[in-house]
C-alpha cells in the first residue's frame, strides 16, 4: 500500500528528470509556464496582467503561424484572416444574438478553419513567394467587402461593446493562460508526432515527400486547418479582451506581427514564436512612456538581433546548449560529451 | 474591364483610361524595380515602396527646408535614396541572404524604421512637395495636370531606359544572367555580387523616380508606402515574379482597374486594393506562375 502511494511521485519525479530537467530548453519551458501560472500569488496589478493575458493571446497566434508557415513552408503572409474572421464572427455572434463567450470563441474557431479550408483549397497549386502573396490578398480583400457593408460589419469603424471574458481580470487571467499553455503543448505534440514529421518533409522536399507516397495535399490542408483553428482561438480571445473589432484585425501588419514574433524567436520549433511573443510584446509595452520612438526602437531590436542570429532567438540558444547524438539524433545538454541514451561520443 | 454601359458615361471612361494610364505607369516603375531585384537576387523587398516615400521626404528636405533648386533637389534625392538602398542592402540584407524568411522581416524592419525616423523628423501631418510644372490641360474635355502628363512621360522614358540598359547592354546581359542561373554567370566570370548591388541600386533608383514623380500630386504621410506597397506586389505576382514584360502587363491592368474603381464605385479608395487583390488571385489562380512567370521548378 505503502509501496504504491510513493511509486507515483517516484515516477513523476523520475519522469521529470528524465524528460523535462534534462535539457536546459525544456527546463526554462517548465519554469516559464510554473511562473505563469503562479504569477498572480506575486502580483494582482491588473496592468501587468493585462500584459501577460495578452502576450498570451498573441503567444497563441504567433504559434499557429509557425505551424503552418515555419513548418510545412507554406508561407502565410495573411495569418490576419483566421484572427480577424474568429474576431469578427465571436463579436457579431456576442453582440447581435447575445451568445456567451464559451459559445462564440468554438464558433469563431470553427469559422476561421472554414477561412482555412476556403485560402487552403484555391493555394494549393502555388509555390513559394506566389503562395505568400497569394495568401497576402485574402484578409485585404475582406476588408474591402467589409467597408461595403458596414450595416453588418461596422464598416471602417468597426464593432464595439462586446461582453468581457469576465469581470474580474484575475478570472480572465486563469481563463486565458490556461488555455495557452494547453494550445501551446498541443501544437508542440503535434509538430512533435509523425504528422509534424510530414509537415517537415513538405516543407525540405515537396516531390520527395509525395515519392514516398504522402498525400501533400491532404497535410497541406491539415495544416491550413489546425493553423486556422488555433489562431482562431486567439482571435476569439482577443476581441473579448478588447472588446471591440475593427479592420485594423485583418490589416497588413496584423498579418506581419506573427511573422515578425516567430522569425525573431526562431520559426519551426512552436517555442520559438512563444518566446519571440513574450520578449517583443512586453518590450513594447514597456516603451508605452516614450511612445513617439517605440516602433522605431522595435524595428532596430528586430533588426539587429536577426542579424547576429539569422534563425532566431531560441534557435540560437539551443544550439548553444544542447547538441544532437550523431547516432541517435537525441538532443543532449551541451556539457556532455557521451549521448545520454546510446553512450555515442558526442565530440567527434 | 469593370465598366458596364448602364452605370457610365463617355467623360467616365476617358476619366478611368486617362487616369488608369498615369497610375499604370507609376506602378509599372515601381513594379519593375521591384522585379528587377526579385530576379537577380531573389529577395521579396518589402521596404520597396519606403524607398519611394523616402523620395518624396528628401525632395521636401532639399527644396523646401534647404531651398535647393527644384531639379536640383530631385537629382540629389533620387541619389541620395538610392545610396541609401544599395548600403541596406549591403549591410543589412546580404549577410543573411541564405535565411529567406529573416530577410523578409529585416526588409519589413527597414520600412518601418523609415516610416518610424520621418515621422520623427516631420511628424504625421501631411507635406506638401512644389510641382515641378503647374497648370493642366484638357485631353478629350478631361482636366489632367500637367504634372501627371510629365509623370506618365518620364515613367515611360524611364521604362524604356530600363529596357534598353537590359537588353542592349553587356551590363544588362550580365544582370540577366545573373538573373537566370546565379552559379553559371559566376562560372563565366561575372561578379555577381556586383550585379546584386548594381540591381539593387537600379531597383531603389525607379522607385525614388516613382516617388519623385508622384510627390508632388499628393500630400507627403510617414505611412504612406503600405498602400502602393500592396499594389506593387499585386502587380507583380499578376505578371509573373521577375518578369519585366509581366510587371508592365500587371502595371497597367491594375492602374486601369484602379482608376476605374475609384471612379465607378462609391466609397471606392476602401476598394481599390480589393478589387486590384481579387484580379490578382483570379489570374493566379488558373495561371500558377503568373501571366510570363518563370516557372520556380527547377530551381536549385
Amino acid at each position: 500500500m505503502i509501496g504504491t502511494l510513493t511509486t507515483y511521485p517516484n515516477r513523476a519525479y523520475t519522469a521529470l528528470r528524465e524528460g523535462v530537467l534534462i535539457l536546459p530548453g525544456r527546463t526554462i519551458a517548465l519554469a516559464f509556464f510554473l511562473i505563469l501560472l503562479l504569477l498572480p500569488l506575486f502580483t494582482q496589478d491588473l496592468y501587468s496582467l493585462r500584459i501577460v493575458i495578452m502576450a498570451s493571446i498573441f503567444a497563441v497566434f504567433a504559434a499557429s503561424w509557425d505551424l503552418l508557415s515555419g513548418f510545412t513552408g507554406q508561407m502565410n503572409l495573411g495569418h490576419a484572416l483566421f484572427f480577424g474572421v474568429a474576431a469578427y464572427t465571436s463579436g457579431l455572434l456576442n453582440l447581435n444574438l447575445g451568445l456567451p463567450a464559451g459559445l462564440t470563441l468554438p464558433i469563431g474557431a470553427v469559422a476561421a478553419v472554414l477561412a482555412g479550408l476556403l485560402i487552403g483549397i484555391p493555394c494549393l497549386r502555388l509555390r513559394g513567394p506566389y503562395l505568400s502573396l497569394a495568401t497576402l490578398a485574402f484578409p485585404l480583400i475582406l476588408i474591402g467587402v467589409i467597408s461595403v457593408i458596414p450595416e453588418v460589419t461596422g464598416g471602417n469603424q468597426g464593432i464595439s461593446g462586446i461582453d468581457r471574458l469576465n469581470e474580474s481580470r484575475l478570472v480572465e487571467y486563469y481563463i486565458v493562460i490556461p488555455i495557452m499553455i494547453a494550445l501551446v503543448t498541443i501544437m508542440w505534440k503535434i509538430t512533435n508526432s509523425n504528422t509534424g514529421l510530414i509537415f517537415h518533409a513538405i516543407r525540405e522536399d515537396e516531390v520527395t515527400a509525395r515519392a514516398s507516397g504522402i498525400n501533400t495535399t491532404k497535410y497541406k490542408l491539415i495544416a491550413f486547418c489546425l493553423s486556422g483553428l488555433f489562431a482562431g482561438v486567439a482571435g476569439g480571445l482577443w476581441v473579448h479582451m478588447i472588446m471591440s473589432v475593427g479592420p485594423s484585425s485583418l490589416g497588413l501588419m496584423k498579418s506581419f506581427e506573427p511573422v515578425i514574433w516567430s522569425v525573431f524567436g526562431g520559426v519551426a520549433t512552436i517555442y520559438g514564436p512563444v518566446a519571440g511573443v513574450f520578449i517583443l510584446y512586453p518590450l513594447m509595452e514597456s516603451l508605452t512612456p516614450i511612445y513617439e520612438i517605440r516602433m522605431l526602437l522595435f524595428a532596430v531590436v528586430v533588426l539587429v538581433v536577426l542579424l547576429a542570429m539569422p534563425d532566431g532567438l531560441t534557435t540560437w540558444f539551443r544550439d548553444k546548449t544542447e547538441k544532437v547524438c550523431p547516432r541517435c539524433k537525441l538532443r543532449n545538454v551541451a556539457t556532455r560529451s557521451s549521448c545520454r541514451v546510446c553512450t555515442a561520443d558526442l565530440d567527434q | 474591364m469593370l465598366w458596364t454601359p448602364q452605370c457610365g458615361t463617355m467623360i467616365e471612361l476617358k476619366q478611368i483610361i486617362i487616369f488608369g494610364l498615369i497610375s499604370g505607369g507609376i506602378y509599372a516603375l515601381l513594379a519593375v524595380g521591384f522585379s528587377l531585384i526579385f530576379g537577380v537576387a531573389r529577395i521579396i523587398n518589402l521596404s520597396h515602396t519606403a524607398f519611394y516615400m523616402l523620395a518624396g521626404y528628401l525632395i521636401y528636405i532639399f527644396a523646401t527646408t534647404l531651398g535647393l533648386n527644384l531639379y536640383a533637389a530631385i537629382v540629389l534625392s533620387i541619389l541620395v535614396a538610392s545610396l541609401i538602398g544599395v548600403l541596406g542592402y549591403r549591410f543589412l540584407i546580404d549577410p543573411i541572404r541564405r535565411h529567406e524568411t529573416a530577410i523578409l522581416i529585416v526588409t519589413l524592419a527597414l520600412a518601418i524604421i523609415v516610416q518610424e525616423a520621418l515621422s520623427q523628423g516631420f511628424g504625421d501631418d501631411r507635406l506638401t512637395v512644389p510641382r515641378m510644372i503647374d497648370g493642366y490641360v484638357q485631353i478629350f474635355g478631361i482636366k489632367v495636370f500637367n504634372q501627371r502628363i510629365l509623370a506618365l512621360g518620364v515613367a515611360i522614358l524611364m521604362l524604356a531606359g530600363t529596357w534598353l540598359l537590359l537588353m542592349r547592354t553587356k551590363l544588362g546581359t550580365a544582370i540577366r544572367a545573373t538573373a537566370q542561373d546565379r552559379e553559371v554567370a559566376n562560372l563565366m566570370g561575372m561578379n555577381v555580387g556586383r550585379m546584386e548591388t548594381i540591381a539593387m541600386g537600379a531597383s531603389i533608383a525607379l522607385a525614388a523616380i516613382a516617388g519623385a514623380l508622384v510627390a508632388p500630386t499628393f500630400s507627403l504621410v510617414p505611412h504612406m508606402w503600405m498602400s502602393p506597397l500592396v499594389m506593387v506586389l499585386a502587380v507583380v505576382v499578376l505578371g509573373g515574379l521577375g518578369s519585366i514584360k509581366g510587371s508592365l502587363l500587371g502595371a497597367f491592368i491594375l492602374g486601369f482597374t484602379e482608376s476605374a474603381v475609384v471612379f465607378l464605385a462609391p466609397s471606392g479608395s476602401f476598394l481599390k486594393e480589393a478589387a486590384a487583390l481579387t484580379i490578382m488571385l483570379i489570374v493566379i489562380l488558373v495561371r500558377p506562375e503568373g501571366l510570363f512567370g518563370v516557372s520556380f521548378e527547377e530551381e536549385r
